[in-house]
């Protein structure tokens, strides 16, 4: 795999397929034990599905972190050019959703990532960044 | 366009989820299965996800809406073969599966249809 990130299309529910089976790929070659892997691709598979459904649709940018050889780490930024999110708390409440999913998405993408930052503007987009250390 | 495989095993369905199952598939798996067991009169249906190399929330609605649709139908719903990795990350993720009956095999998960089918024989019709 290549040093660069990556950048990926999410704008089809295969897409959705293609950027799990990446960020898999890129856990597995960082030395991600089986556990560690299955969260970033369900916060990675999350993500995804927000910025298609919501967002209507945009990118991942999927990179690898190598901050020496004892801090090896996946980060994945999903950018979508949609109509935001205007409340960010409420949006993060377990159980919220706007659509008809289980409103679980956001806060459980945060739960299983080391660190998590969105930033979304109505009528612009929203950018939501997790990093999941190894 | 291509469809998960349902089997028949006596009154019982079962469903062999695969690997990077996306969206419309889940949907279409939904209604496929809702059809059958009204054109088998299927009693029970058992789920196999040992293949799922995740559940996120949108497969645990789908999960759930199926259990939900069965018991509307007179079936019972068991759910089998969840990876440890995947049951630990579902319990991070804050999704509980309320409503879904789990199995670790496919043998285990019969049995326990099998039981559920005998107790559950009378007493749930409300009419
Ligand atoms: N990329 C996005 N653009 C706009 N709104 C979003 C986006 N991501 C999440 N949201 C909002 O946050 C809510 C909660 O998201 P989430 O926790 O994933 O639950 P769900 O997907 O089940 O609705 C969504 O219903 C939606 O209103
Ligand atoms: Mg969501």
């Amino acid at each position: 795999m290549s040093i660069e990130p990556t950048t990926l299309p999410v704008r089809s529910g295969e897409d959705v397929v293609k950027v799990r089976q990446a960020v898999r790929t890129l856990a597995m070659d960082l030395g991600f034990s089986l556990v560690d892997q299955t969260k970033v691709i369900t916060a990675a598979s999350e993500l995804a599905r927000n910025t298609l459904t919501y967002g209507g649709g945009g990118e991942v940018r999927i990179e690898r972190l190598n901050q020496g050889p004892k801090r090896a780490g996946v980060r994945l930024t999903f950018e979508d050019r949609g109509p935001g999110i205007s409340n960010i708390d409420l949006a993060l409440t377990d159980g919220f959703t706007t659509g008809n999913g289980l409103g679980l998405g956001l806060n459980g993408a945060r739960k299983l990532s080391h660190e998590f930052d969105i930033w979304s503007q109505p009528g612009v987009g929203t950018r939501v960044t997790i990093t999941r250390w190894k | 366009m291509d469809r998960v495989p349902i089997l028949r095993l006596g009154d019982c369905l079962l469903v062999t989820v695969q690997v990077d199952m996306h969206d419309e598939l889940a949907m279409t798996l939904q209604d496929d299965l809702t059809n059958k067991i009204v054109a088998t009169k299927a009693r029970g249906v058992l789920i196999d996800i040992s293949a799922l190399e995740m559940v996120d929330s949108f497969i645990g609605r789908m999960l759930g809406n199926i259990a939900a649709m069965s018991r509307i139908l007179d079936a019972r719903t068991v759910v089998v073969g969840m990876q440890p990795a995947v049951a630990i990350t579902l319990v991070e993720l804050g999704l509980s599966l309320p409503g879904i009956r789990t199995a670790l095999n496919v043998d285990a998960g019969l049995a326990l249809l099998r039981r559920m089918l005998d107790e559950g024989g009378e007493g749930t019709h409300v009419d």
